[in-house]
Parts: structure tokens; C-alpha cells; sequence
């Protein structure tokens, strides 16, 4: 079994090369002999009928946005590094990587998650939604507009986790109010500060779905 | 994380046979919002995970024959705070539920989980060990204390118990079924949690190759109940100090009272001391106070964190005067 660390966790620095092209380089490295490019079979474990897969790469299919992708994957990798390293979705944004910050929002069955909280072996079967499927031919959707009219970011790293996260809160409470709005966005942070626009633009959002201007 | 082998069965008896006899070998994977963090940390390293997710018998909440609630043990805190029942039998149960301030943590999180998470103690977190251990002496007493436990904190642990439930679920009586190679057994909640002495233990009365499969709480039968947290800020975190309170009245007058606090010590702690106090009262401002006075009255806070006594006094008053005024 390999117990070589997942470099894949602690991203280098920048570098001449796009950092996500280092990323894949350095996957296949560290990865070894045992597992590059190589496909585990299942097995069973000692009087359990029940597949055994991994460590290695196995067979992962996941729904995003409407589409079935296979990829080849560890058991161990995250949705979120799936989406980021492995199908150039990087959209949701890996920031704590321990389910605290919210930048990493994804819609799993309608609900938000936090995706690095998601093992993408374990996303199979359920319906993954990204931020990458709100923009529709050129057109934000309108919570997206709400952020941008309101100046709900500074720096942005936080804004793609904020939009989905408002998004699934608006799905579910479709007529909020501030306090409500308040409570609904607990899971995401934004070191810059910029709640009170994040709040305006949710409020603002609720008003736009309910006029007709959704396209997701 | 280091890499690891998966297995999803499909039935609580397989899951068992895919656990290890022993502690640290393999995992139960249920949410993962707790586990994964760990395991990215490097404080947790299985060799294999056995997911909960494709087990049906594990899902769920109901009202059984017997007036008991069942919930599974992989029901999500959104399903517990989206159900009518334990909407209108235990309120309190959905506090505590909203008291975990992320919709995303809300949504894959599960009440079994919530139970079996590990402590937030951040020497364990950081590779030191459960009892935080160096050339075996606790690194706590002298050190970053300032969350830890202020009761039962005589060693050799000093983390607190990080559960959102437990505390309200040992005040209402509730009993956890645990399914493991020989079988089903049940065990009450409030010995289920225990201060490890060594690091070959864990905090809770698990085998290693044993899952929790369901928890069960009596019928409330109209008793009164709250939760009160303390907490650094609003968005997700974990309280400072928390208590939980279930009162039997007769009118005005408290028949019985329970009140369990948390986040106070290694384990839930019941308060007798304030349950006494409580007994045949009318609740008041000062009735209330006093209990919250005598649940902290053996508290013995390390070097940074004697304010936690206060916060513990003055969530088991408030949550007094929830329940007091609650339905």
C-alpha cells in the first residue's frame, strides 16, 4: 500500500508553469510506481462480500452540472480536488481545506456542502452543481449580478463560495430577511469584510429569482 | 491525508466485518466533516475507511410503537432540524442542531457523527495525541489551556467533549443501540462517554469494531426543555460552554430537573448539584442563578481559563430560563 503524503493537499508556491499544470506533474511524482496510471481491482476483505477499492486509482463517475464524467481517482481524493486538479473546475476555491470557510461551496442534491469535506468517491450517484454552470451563454445569474451591483467582494477569493452558498440558501428560503440571510450564510467567511454588501446582494437576489430573471 | 483503502457496504453486519480490531487501523466513515479534517491533519491515519452512506437501516427518523424517537445515526442534522416530529416533541434538539452555524456542516453532518466527533483540543489536532502527551506529561496544564476543561480536569485529559447533542440527549434520557461483531447491544448516554486514561482509549464506549447504528429518546411526555450555548461568534464554531436542561413540572413548580452541560470537561457533565437546586422550585431570575451558581461550584479552571467558569454558569441559568419559558 502506498503511505506516501498527498503533496496534492499543500499546493507549492507560484512558479513559471500554471500552478495546477505543476499540480498534475507532481501527482504522477509522488504517486510512485505502484498507482501511476495503474487501476486497482476490487477485493473483498475476510468473510465481507462488500468491494474493497483503493489505495490506489479506481473508477470514479460523478455528475457535474448535468454530466456524467469518469475520472480515474484515489478513494482519498476530494471532491474539491477533483473538481480543481483533475476536471479544471476551479471555480470553488480550496482555502482551509478543512470545512470552516465556505470557499470550497459546492450544491450536492440541492443542499451546499463543503466540497473538501466531500470525498469524491463518495460524490458518486448524487447530482454535484458548480459555479462554473450559473453563468449561462454570457448571462450571470442573478445572484451573481446582485453581487457585482452590490460590491459584495474585494479581494473575490471568498465570492465563488458566497454565490453558491447563497444560492442553495435562496433555493430553500426564497423569502429571506436580513436575520435570516444572516444565519443562512454561517458556513462561508470573508476576511475582507464584505457581509454587508454579501447580505444587500442576497436580499436583493430573492427579489431577482422571484421576477424571473433565474436561468439556473 | 495518507492514502487509504474504501469499502461501502450495504448492511450494518458487513460494516462490521470490515473493521479492525483495533483502534487507529480503520475508520467509520459517516459525514466525514470531522473525520477527513483529521485525516488531513495527519492525527488520523487508517488504512481503510468503511463508508455508512449505502447502509439504509442507518438512515432516518422516526417515532417508534413505543413512543421512543429513533434517529439514525447517519441522519443529517438538516433532516433533524426539517423534522416535523422532533420539531414539535424536542425543540431543543433543533437548537442545538441550529447552534452548528454552517448550512454546508448542517447538511452532511450526522447526529451520530456529531456524538463520535473528535475533540477540537488543538495539541490533539496537531499530532500530540488524544491526551496531548510529552515525555508523558500532559503539554495542557502549563500551556494553550484556555479551551479546555474546567471540571473533571484532574488528568491525565484535559480536552472537552465537542458534541452539540450530547449534552441535551443524555438530559432527556436517551440510549444509543451499537451494532458489533456479536451483535446489537444498548448502552444510556450518559455512560457511553468516558475520560480516556491512556492513549490506547478512546472517549467513548466503542470497539473498534463496532458501529453506532441508532439513537433512541424517550417520549418528552411535556416536560420543558432549552439548550444555551456561549460561543466566540456567531458563524460556525464551537461553544465555549454550553448547557442543556429538561424540567418535570407541576405547574409552576419543578418536579425534577436535568442539567448537563458541555465543552466544560472530557466528557458531558451532568450537574447534580444544580438538578438539587432546581427540585421543587418555582423558576425565577434568582432560582435560576443559583442552580447556574452550584453547577460550576467544583469547577477547577487551569492557568488560562477561569473565565469558561463564568460562561458555564451563566449558559445553565439561561438555559433555566429557556426551558422555564419555553413550550
Amino acid at each position: 500500500m502506498s503511505r506516501k503524503k498527498d503533496k496534492l493537499a499543500r499546493p507549492p508556491g507560484r512558479g513559471s508553469v500554471s500552478r495546477r499544470d505543476f499540480l498534475r506533474g507532481a501527482g504522477v511524482a509522488v504517486s510512485g510506481g505502484l498507482i501511476a496510471g495503474e487501476t486497482t481491482k476490487a477485493r473483498a476483505a475476510a468473510g465481507a462480500t462488500t468491494p474493497i477499492l483503493g489505495p490506489g486509482k479506481v473508477p470514479i463517475t460523478l455528475r457535474i452540472n448535468g454530466k456524467p464524467q469518469t475520472l480515474e481517482l484515489e478513494p482519498r481524493v476530494t471532491l474539491l480536488d477533483a473538481l480543481r486538479n483533475h476536471l479544471d473546475l476551479t471555480g470553488a476555491k480550496n482555502v482551509c481545506d478543512r470545512g470552516t470557510c465556505g470557499a470550497c461551496t459546492v450544491i450536492l442534491d440541492g443542499d451546499p456542502v463543503y466540497a473538501c469535506n466531500v470525498l469524491a468517491i463518495e460524490a458518486q450517484g448524487r447530482n454535484i452543481q458548480t459555479i462554473e454552470s450559473l453563468t449561462v451563454g454570457g448571462k450571470l445569474h442573478p445572484v451573481s449580478a446582485a453581487f457585482v451591483e452590490h460590491d459584495a467582494q474585494q479581494c473575490g477569493f471568498c465570492t465563488p463560495g458566497f454565490v453558491m452558498a447563497v444560492k442553495a440558501f435562496l433555493d430553500h428560503h426564497p423569502n429571506p430577511t436580513m436575520e435570516s440571510v444572516e444565519k443562512g450564510l454561517g458556513g462561508n467567511l470573508c476576511r475582507c469584510g464584505t457581509y454587508v454588501g454579501i447580505r444587500k446582494a442576497a436580499l436583493q437576489a430573492a427579489k431577482s429569482v422571484k421576477g424571473g430573471l433565474h436561468n439556473a | 491525508m495518507e492514502a487509504f483503502e474504501y469499502a461501502r457496504p450495504t448492511s450494518k453486519e458487513e460494516a462490521v466485518k470490515l473493521l479492525a480490531g483495533t483502534w487507529g487501523e480503520t475508520e467509520v466513515l459517516a459525514g466525514g466533516t470531522d473525520l477527513l479534517s483529521l485525516m488531513k491533519d495527519y492525527a488520523s491515519n487508517p488504512k481503510r475507511l468503511v463508508s455508512l452512506s449505502g447502509i439504509a437501516a442507518l438512515k432516518g427518523i422516526s417515532s417508534q410503537p413505543d413512543g421512543d424517537l429513533r434517529i439514525g445515526a447517519t441522519a443529517t442534522l438538516q433532516e433533524l432540524i426539517a423534522s416535523p416530529i422532533v420539531a414539535k416533541q424536542y425543540p431543543a434538539l433543533v437548537e442545538a442542531a441550529h447552534g452548528v452555524r454552517s448550512p454546508q456542516i448542517q447538511s452532511l453532518g450526522t447526529v451520530g457523527g456529531d456524538l463520535l466527533q473528535r475533540p477540537r483540543c488543538w495539541y490533539y489536532r496537531g499530532g500530540h495525541g488524544l491526551l496531548a502527551q510529552h515525555d508523558g506529561k500532559s503539554l495542557v496544564p502549563d500551556g494553550e489551556n484556555q479551551y479546555h476543561a474546567i471540571l473533571g480536569n484532574s488528568g491525565p485529559a484535559y480536552f472537552v467533549n465537542p458534541s452539540s447533542f450530547a449534552p441535551i440527549l443524555i438530559a432527556l434520557g436517551a440510549k444509543v443501540r451499537v451494532h458489533g461483531p456479536s451483535g446489537a447491544r444498548e448502552v444510556e448516554l450518559s455512560k457511553f462517554f468516558r475520560t480516556p486514561s491512556s492513549e490506547s482509549e478512546r472517549e467513548y464506549d466503542l470497539k473498534p469494531n463496532e458501529i453506532l447504528t441508532e439513537i433512541l429518546v424517550p417520549a418528552p411526555g411535556g416536560a420543558k426543555m432549552a439548550v444555551y450555548e456561549v460561543r466566540e461568534k456567531e458563524a460556525l464554531d464551537w461553544p465555549l460552554a454550553a448547557a442543556a436542561v429538561v424540567l418535570n413540572t407541576s405547574g409552576k413548580t419543578v418536579k425534577s430537573a436535568r442539567v448537563v452541560m458541555g465543552h466544560v470537561a472530557p466528557i458531558p457533565w451532568p450537574s447534580p448539584e444544580a438538578e438539587a437546586a432546581l427540585a421543587g422550585k418555582t423558576i425565577s431570575e434568582s432560582v435560576a442563578d443559583e442552580a447556574g451558581k452550584a453547577a460550576v461550584a467544583k469547577a477547577t479552571p487551569l492557568s488560562k481559563n477561569a473565565y469558561k467558569v463564568q460562561l458555564a454558569r451563566v449558559a445553565t441559568k439561561r438555559a433555566i430560563l429557556a426551558a422555564a419559558g419555553g413550550a
